[in-house]
């Protein structure tokens, strides 16, 4: 067992693209749950609509990913996530190392809520605290940046930004990520990087809004700089270092998911600015999109610690208080914003 | 008296009495032990800084801030001859930068840096001695008896009884049996809080008590200077730390002689918070330094193939309470003085002569005051329970290798420093939380805890140094607001106590009056201006709002706030 073959956890399409780049470099077990979707890849050697490597090898059985692979990249959904790493913690041992490269959030609330219950980071998880939590392996770390996976599945340019407090994990996940046309930079801030990869996501419903409402590029770039100030606003509070927020994980990812037309955030929020009500707008949708989610999660979490992050209350108003998208963009320009700057 | 009370009479440890201890091996062998120190220093100190010119500088840097140290805080215990020692230094750096001759210059940098090394490792070694802690042991055990006895059985005759022993002020709560059997099967570091100088005597007494064998264990050097304390220190096998010393040869020597000593299996203590705790709090950030020797100790052994339970560490956090400290007026007026401006601190000593530590003890065991010793869970270096025959547990209670965390591969069993610096960041938080489960409340914390919450609620518009300066008048809570109060926030500590989150004093039982009662008579009970009074209304009120701040940060931590 070598650093030589490495795990996948999830065939979706960012995860089929992760395996295909590792691919390059190692040999690659990908694990995926549906047993008729296994026997459909094997025969056609597709998945998620991308042609697999072929040293990536679809395994059923999810304790061989641990026993072959020191390496293991979980790239489920969130909302999927603790119960696969529940699933995977009996095999995994102390000296395993997981990147993921899931962005959202995990919520565990308790059974039974006091009347003044009020949800604080106690009760909100990102997902290396997941594995923290369920497993034994310590050598955390994920993967973020700009990574939209229809384009990495077309071998276009791209970089992304491996986060541990660990280097050997940085420097396993550079060597096996690393290739001509994808780079690897590193950042030792976990938790700043994965708040990067969720809060990013609020931004990219607005920026729906914005298009669905016909405005143009101007009201774009206001967005996506006062997005990225509430952005360092929210994540400091949470436990996130600024400089992760101005890097590729930050701004990067940012600046491609809010002018991406094709990204689940983002149309829901066109369809919402068309006038669709949420429920509408979803049932339209193949999948849940996750900022939807994370508007909730990081509006109770604001108003538990006194913090006024403008946009996503905003967002919270319009997506399940029946402010219309005009009036919550109206109510947005109208705001007395005074300083641009004032935390570097 | 609740059950955890018990007091009981436990048999040593390790069967073959005194001579078969760690630590008396480790001072019969003492100069062959400092040297070894000094050799292993040195690699780090090199591995630190591997050009000829970055050893240099390092060395000048380590002159300069000595020569600092003599001139702006000297202390008694400081030998004589520092400044001419560190001026030959001086002098012999000087040579080399004249000669051209490279071999020279190195064989002349390594016997300066093997000079100011040995020096500092044979300054922190202990000395401890055999016949010296016997009779330390009995004059700790013997004349604190009978102080005991002279205050709680009145009269004069009581000096000889021996009705009232240690154990019935010192109660020692928390998993004693497991930490006996692990202290005969591997190495024990116990990490304690501190909140006062009295510490390193009781901790040394609740050793013996517990018949464990003498541990080593880091102690101020400005401790040294009171000849009395200095002496029990040093014949219970105290190692000097001196926190004026912040240059890195120092702190690698410090650090090398402390993981030599783990490996070579001595029982090890230190404070990790570093200083006493100055705010009251309890520690939540921890010093790494000492820590991370436990987890390349730990590393070192499986290295060398240690693999049984023998040879692996155990991390045990304590905590003490007391339901006052006598130096919290002036630690607090520090901590405030000092927030945020730590740098600028100068280690001052507050009890500087036998005359006030004996008045101390004196005054401390005649007050009748409890003391309590919580010994939390022993872990393995990385924070993992570990059961009585030392195997590692994980939250599902698995069984953990421990040894896996040091394995790369899955096989090779890697030293990656940068992996142990985030490791030691870990075992601390894991330390915090600990902590925070076994530390006891005293009745005496929680109306500091309610009376102070109630004031800053009452003046929410002022920060807490303006809170601080309020005239007296402003100080007074009624009683039966108090009371409605500190009811809440004692259901609460119950509640919390029912799910293992923290650990509560025998005192926090019966009925509500009765508790404010006692804690009112124990707050802070030793200091002049009382931190909590009633006053002839019958309502509360504090002579002195920092201290009441200092006692109330006890039980900051657990999110309280809002109960009361």
């Amino acid at each position: 067992m070598s650093n030589k073959t490495v795990g996948v956890l999830g065939g979706g399409s960012f995860g089929t693209a992760v395996a295909n780049i590792l691919a390059r470099n190692a040999e690659v077990f990908l694990y995926v749950r549906n047993p008729e979707t296994i026997a459909e890849i094997e025969k056609t050697r597709i998945s998620a609509g991308q042609q697999l490597a072929d040293n990536v090898h679809v395994v059923n059985e999810l304790e061989e990913v641990p026993k072959r692979c020191n390496v293991i990249f979980p790239v489920v959904p969130s909302s999927n996530f603790r119960e696969l790493i529940l699933q995977l913690a009996p095999y995994l041992r102390p000296y395993h190392m997981m990147i993921h490269a899931t962005k959202g959030l995990d919520l565990q609330l308790p059974t039974q809520q006091s009347p003044d219950f009020s949800l604080t980071k106690e009760h909100v998880f990102t997902m290396s605290e997941i594995i923290r939590q369920e497993t034994v392996v310590v050598r955390v770390g994920c993967m973020a940046g700009p990574n939209l996976a229809s384009e990495l599945s077309m071998g276009h340019p791209a970089a992304t930004v491996i986060a541990s407090p660990f280097n050997e994990v940085i420097q396993a996940g550079k060597s096996l990520l690393s290739s001509e046309n994808f780079q690897v930079y590193s950042n030792s801030d976990l938790r700043g990087v994965e708040l990067c990869g969720v809060l990013k996501n609020i931004i990219a419903i607005a920026s729906g809004i914005l298009s669905g409402l016909g405005m143009g590029e101007n009201s774009r770039g206001l967005l996506v700089s006062r997005g990225l100030v509430e952005m360092i606003y929210l994540g400091r509070a949470l436990g996130g270092e600024i400089s992760s927020f101005i890097g590729l994980a930050g701004i990067g990812d940012l600046v491609a998911t809010t002018t991406s037309t094709n990204s689940r955030n983002f149309t829901l929020g066109y369809k919402i600015a068309q006038g669709k009500p949420l429920e509408e707008a979803i049932q339209e949708m193949d999948e849940v999109a996750e900022g939807m989610n994370t508007i909730k999660i990081i509006k109770q979490l604001a108003d538990s610690q006194q913090l006024k992050p403008l946009i996503t209350e905003t967002l919270y108003k319009i997506l399940f208080e029946g402010m219309s998208a005009e009036n919550g963009v109206n109510f947005l320009m109208r705001y007395q914003g005074n300083i641009d700057i004032d935390f570097l | 008296m609740s059950q955890d009370y018990v007091k009981k009479k436990y048999d040593p440890v390790v069967p073959g009495g005194i001579n078969e201890w760690p630590v008396v091996a480790l001072s019969r062998n003492r100069q062959e032990f400092v040297e070894e120190v000094a050799t292993e220093s040195i690699k780090r100190i090199k591995a630190q800084a591997p050009t000829r010119e970055a050893l240099i500088e390092e060395i000048e840097t380590t002159v300069f801030r000595e020569k600092l140290r003599i001139k702006r805080n000297p202390w008694a215990v400081d030998p004589e001859d520092d400044q001419a020692f560190l001026n030959t230094v001086k002098d012999r750096l000087l040579d080399i930068s004249l000669s051209d001759n490279d071999a020279e210059k190195d064989e002349r940098l390594d016997s300066i840096l093997n000079d100011m090394v040995l020096r500092y490792s044979d300054e922190i070694a202990g000395n401890f001695k055999k016949s010296r802690y016997r009779m330390a042991r009995s004059i700790v055990t013997f004349g604190f008896a009978r102080l005991l006895n002279a205050s709680r059985a009145r009269g004069f005759w009581s000096i000889f009884s021996t009705q009232y022993t240690l154990q019935d002020k010192i109660n020692i709560t928390g998993e004693v049996d497991n930490l006996r059997l692990l202290a005969k099967k591997g190495t024990i570091v116990m990490v304690p809080t501190h909140f006062s100088n009295l510490d390193s005597i009781l901790i040394g007494w609740v050793i013996n008590v517990l018949g464990l064998p003498a541990f080593i264990y880091g102690a101020g050097l400005n401790l040294f200077n009171i000849k009395i304390i200095s002496y029990f220190l040093n014949s219970l096998g105290a190692y000097k730390v001196d926190r004026r010393k912040k240059n890195m040869l120092y702190l690698e020597t410090l650090k090398s002689y402390s993981s030599l000593a783990i490996q070579r299996g001595c029982h090890s203590l230190f404070f990790p918070g570093g200083t006493r705790s100055r705010s009251g709090k309890i520690e939540s950030r921890l010093k790494l330094g000492l820590l991370s020797t436990a987890i390349e100790a730990q590393r070192v052994n499986y290295q060398k193939g240690k693999r049984d339970a023998r040879e692996k560490i155990f991390v045990v956090p304590v905590t003490l309470n007391y339901n006052f400290v006598l130096e919290a007026p002036s630690l607090i007026k520090q901590y405030l003085r000092l927030q945020g401006q730590e740098r600028y601190y100068v280690e001052n000593d507050e009890y500087s002569t036998s005359y006030k530590i004996t008045a101390f003890l004196l005054k401390f065991f005649t007050k009748g005051s409890d003391i309590s010793v919580s010994i939390g869970k022993a872990m393995d270096v990385l924070g993992n329970y570990v059961d009585e025959n030392g195997q590692s547990y994980d939250q599902k209670g698995r069984t953990i290798d421990t040894q896996e965390y040091f394995t790369a591969d899955g096989r090779i069993i890697s030293q990656n420093d940068q992996r142990e610096v985030e490791y030691t960041r870990m075992l601390s938080e894991r330390i915090v939380e600990e902590y925070l489960k076994i530390n006891k409340v005293f009745a005496s914390h929680l109306v500091a805890y309610t009376a102070f919450i109630i004031l800053k609620k009452r003046f929410k518009k002022l920060d807490l140094y303006n809170l601080l300066r309020l005239p007296e008048e402003d100080l007074i809570i009624p009683y039966e607001e108090f009371k409605a109060s500190f009811k809440s926030v004692l259901a609460k500590v119950h509640k919390m106590y029912g799910e293992g989150k923290l650990s509560v004093s025998p005192h926090l039982a019966g009925d509500t009056d009765g508790i404010i009662k006692h804690g009112l008579k124990n707050v802070g009970m030793y200091h002049a201006k009382r931190p909590l009074i009633r006053n002839r209304a019958g309502d509360i009120t504090t002579q002195d709002l920092n201290v009441l701040f200092y006692y109330h940060n006890r039980l900051t931590g657990y999110n309280l706030e809002k109960y009361v």
